[in-house]
């Protein structure tokens, strides 16, 4: 018998929508909410400047907005959309003629480009990510807050006498790198808040997250701003070709990690199949250990190798000729699990890539003595607990397997590891 | 040097000295090839084509390294001329590349030389202005750059691939047409990145060459990482499928094989990449639902029980179970799920039969056979390419379909087919019986209770 663990596809899209958001989201889509209210009333009351202008960017807002996509970590970003904002809150001039328009406008031309371009996707059934486009909202609106005053004093210097672009260019850099800095502050409370790590962890891994991508948009964004002083409109399509290269890339490399992920997964279920471990072992397993991982403050990339290892963590019993009875459990004899473990690192290390998961695999049964790798502890904990207990949510056998896996602590399981399984079995959700 | 044949190596010598007569020219027509207040703009394009050049991108089809140096070539060509374009271009022969042989930075230098020039001139002819472009001339200088960049990609890239052509012997046709056309829309969009250099000079100078880098760089770490997952994903999805295959003593690297003469069928019928790539997927994980169906069914000697050819009948469904979580092309599923259908209708597990059957099953059910008879079971020695080729020929139409057969046929003409190891005995308490792959040893089901 097999359990199909995934959600169908309609299910999982009208949840999304209405997803458990927390209250750190909450606040921040309502934020988002009112100030793009507030631009777009303030823009319908007193009219658009340069509506040519306005309408150019929007587009390309919309364009960056059909063309998002998801980053490793469940990250949705839209590169394009990003350039044009920040390129259409810089803008000084077009052609020598000075341009004036408010921050309220630049919060009301990125709000209807963004919603301009979420229809599409609203149209086939995907609806958009609201915290994520709320905080691509905020994070334009609190650039065009700080830089639009500044824009005209700015332009004057570009101009005769003065005639350079320098202080224009270094107000530019600053402003957009304190933002950045803003947004990437904000990306990690919402995340530490979601997934319950801690706000240090949260802030390292968006910052890596963030940095390459970032660049890319800001350059792109100032080289916007600055083409459209000699090049009028068609900057923007000019500009648009060398982002585009960045986006495919981006996009290329976030499916083939999806896809990673997605095929691990998929093959680690071969020994429930195989009939070696019970049904959906492996998925509980890499649940709880990255649950537990977050706990101890891994980071994402440890993270991700924990996942890889707990979802293989059995494999090894594919190179034996029958399945044990019942799977590899705690009740094993403890030289067959050692076997299975080498014999599983041994498959990993096959591939050439995962030697430091093929380490973790072959180290999960050592004692503590051994000194194995954090994730290796992490992974025998985790195991053990879904051995004593399964799929099942009854409270008292988890707690009994708690007690249980407690008795050996220190001396075959890892206390900071328990400690952080009693944690997560108490919150109750993995 | 030596090593090269004769027409390759009196290309490599017209080449460079097509460049050199055309540089002896220019220096003798104008006494300096640029003048002293252009040596600043020369230095910086020079040393942004030597950072471009310096790190190329490897393209998916191997011998090909790409960089984007050329777009400092073009904005020199708006900035400087066609002799600075030249000048720039000649920097490649210093590029830090180590390894690079000193035959290849000579023929590389010329060669980007004679481009820079004949684009040069192709810009000037449509009445481009040289220099740096004023303030508000920039929509004057799109028509004269997209024609000189017009120029100046299929002359890099034909000099090039003549060198290749010639040095290699790889016929110019095999380079896959599409995979040609992508790569000439992607150069376009890399050469915009000169026309920004030189349209943004007159504001801040060398920092637009900064400014026009980062992206750039960053589109090509992604591409790197990109590269190195897709590397990683394939030796781990190999790994992960001979794991599923330990358990069965002599189909060890059935899966890989398969996956091999799988894409071998798909490209000879005309499949465009993506689904070549699809069909490898498929038809290394093919055979993963094996492992629902017990190993002592699977190999069982003499007629099954129906229940037993049930549970033969499955292991399709069950492969299309485990990978169904995976964001495949959906005819990757299709293909794993009718793998064992036959042409006639009689096979399993729906029945379809020609034209119901997708093009991946029809594709994979041929390679599939071939490898099972073409290696060592347990009842049998492999048996020769040319006989399996034989059996499949006789039994297209009826067991496989005629076109994939032949498409075989045609590829193993040209790349012959390396069959696996002779399997050593295997060890004693090891002794499968049956493939449930080998069309020669049809499965028997025994009929009534």
């Amino acid at each position: 018998m097999i359990t199909t663990e995934r959600p169908r596809r309609a299910e999982r899209s009208a949840n999304t929508v209405f997803r458990r958001l927390d209250s750190g989201q909450l606040l921040l889509i309502c934020a988002a909410g009112l100030v793009a209210i507030a631009g777009v009333a303030h823009t319908a009351a007193v009219g658009l400047d340069r509506t040519e202008i306005a309408v150019g960017f929007g587009a390309l807002i919309a364009v960056g907005e059909l063309a998002r996509l998801t980053m490793p970590g469940n990250r949705e970003v839209a590169p394009i959309g990003a350039a044009a904002a920040l390129g259409y809150t810089l803008l000084l001039d077009l052609s020598q003629n000075p341009l004036r328009h408010s921050a309220l406008q630049v919060v009301a031309v990125i709000a209807v480009g963004m919603a301009a371009g979420a229809l599409p996707h609203l149209a086939v059934g995907r609806p958009p990510r609201l915290d994520a486009m709320a905080r691509r909202l905020l994070t334009g609106a609190l650039l065009a807050f700080a830089f639009r005053p500044l824009a005209d004093p700015l332009y004057l210097l570009t101009k005769p006498p003065t005639s350079t672009w320098w202080p224009a260019l270094a107000v530019m850099v600053t402003l957009i790198a304190i933002t950045l800095l803003i947004d990437v502050l904000i990306a990690a409370l919402l995340r530490a808040e979601r997934l319950r790590t801690s706000f240090r962890v949260a802030v390292r891994d968006e910052v890596n997250m963030a940095f390459p991508l970032g660049a890319a948009v800001a350059s792109s964004g100032v080289l916007l701003a600055l083409a459209t002083h000699s090049m009028d409109l068609v900057a923007l399509l000019v500009f648009a070709a060398p982002l585009l290269v960045t986006q495919v890339a981006f996009r290329k490399y976030a499916g083939i990690r999806a896809t990673y992920l997605q095929t691990v997964r998929a093959l680690s279920r071969v020994t429930e199949v195989g009939g070696y471990v019970e049904p959906g072992h492996s998925r509980r397993v890499s649940r709880l250990a990255v649950a537990i991982g977050r706990e101890l403050g891994m980071s994402e990339p440890e993270l991700l190798e924990l996942e890889y290892a707990s979802l293989m963590h059995d494999i090894g019993q594919l190179s034996l000729r029958d399945p044990i009875p019942g799977g590899a459990t705690v009740l094993t004899e403890p030289d067959q699990a050692r076997r299975i473990a080498e014999l599983g690192a041994e498959v990993i290390r096959q591939t050439g890539v995962l030697d430091r998961v093929a380490d973790v695999v072959r180290r999960q049964c050592d004692p503590i003595t051994d000194d194995p790798p954090l994730s290796s502890r992490i992974i025998k904990v985790a195991n053990a607990y879904d051995d004593l207990v399964g799929p099942s949510t009854d409270r008292d056998r988890a707690g009994a397997a708690l007690e249980r896996i407690r008795l050996s602590s220190g001396s075959a399981y890892d206390p900071h590891a328990i400690e952080a399984l009693t944690r997560v079995i108490d919150r109750g959700r993995v | 040097m030596r090593d090269l044949p004769w027409p390759a190596r009196v290309y490599l010598v017209a080449v460079i000295g097509a460049a050199v007569a055309l540089m002896v020219r220019s220096v003798m027509v104008s006494g300096a090839p640029v003048a002293p207040e252009d040596l600043d703009v020369l230095l910086v394009l020079a040393l942004l084509f030597l950072v471009c050049e310096s790190m190329p991108t490897l393209l998916n089809v191997e011998q090909f390294a790409v960089s984007v140096s050329f777009s400092a070539s073009l904005a020199a060509v708006v900035l400087i001329g066609p002799d600075g374009a030249a000048l720039v271009g000649l920097t490649a022969m210093v590029s830090v590349r180590p390894g690079l042989p000193l035959i290849k930075r000579l023929f590389n230098g010329a060669q980007f030389a004679i481009c820079g020039y004949v684009s040069g001139w192709v810009y000037e002819a449509l009445h481009g202005q040289v220099g740096v472009p004023q303030v508000n001339a920039f929509d004057d200088l799109i028509g004269p750059y997209a024609a000189a960049m017009a120029v100046f990609v299929p002359l890099n890239i034909v000099l090039t691939l003549t060198m290749i052509g010639l040095a290699t012997r790889v016929r110019a046709t095999e380079v896959p047409l599409r995979g040609m056309a992508q790569f000439l829309l992607s150069y376009l969009g890399y050469g915009t990145f000169g026309l920004l250099v030189a349209g943004l000079w007159a504001t801040v100078q060398s920092i637009s060459a900064v400014l026009v880098l980062l992206p750039l760089f960053v589109a090509r770490w992604a591409f790197g990482q990109y590269h190195a997952q897709q590397r990683s994903y394939d030796a781990t999805i190999a790994a992960l499928c001979q794991a599923v295959e330990t358990k069965d003593y002599y189909t060890r690297g059935h899966c890989t094989r398969v996956s091999l003469a799988s894409s071998m069928i798909a490209q000879e019928i005309g499949m465009g990449p993506e689904r070549v790539r699809a069909i490898r997927y498929a038809g290394m994980l093919h055979d993963v639902g094996k492992l629902g169906v017990p190993t002592k069914v699977l190999q069982k000697d003499g007629p099954l029980t129906e229940e037993e050819f049930a549970a033969i009948q499955l292991h399709p469904m069950r492969g299309l179970e485990i990978v169904r979580g995976i964001g495949f092309l959906d005819e990757a599923y299709a293909g794993i799920m009718h793998h064992h259908e036959r042409h006639d209708g009689t096979g399993y597990p729906m029945g379809l039969a020609g034209d119901e059957i997708p093009e991946f099953a029809k594709v994979i059910a041929v390679a599939d056979a071939f490898d099972s008879m073409t290696s060592d079971r347990s009842y049998r020695g492999a048996r020769p390419v040319p006989e399996a080729l034989e059996e499949l020929r006789k039994t297209a139409g009826t067991h496989f379909d005629p076109v994939m057969v032949a498409a075989f046929i045609r590829v193993l003409d040209r790349e012959p087919w390396q069959p696996p190891r002779k399997v050593e005995a295997p060890p004693p308490d090891e002794t499968p019986i049956k493939d449930h792959d080998d069309p020669t040893m049809p499965i028997e089901v025994v009929t009534g209770q």
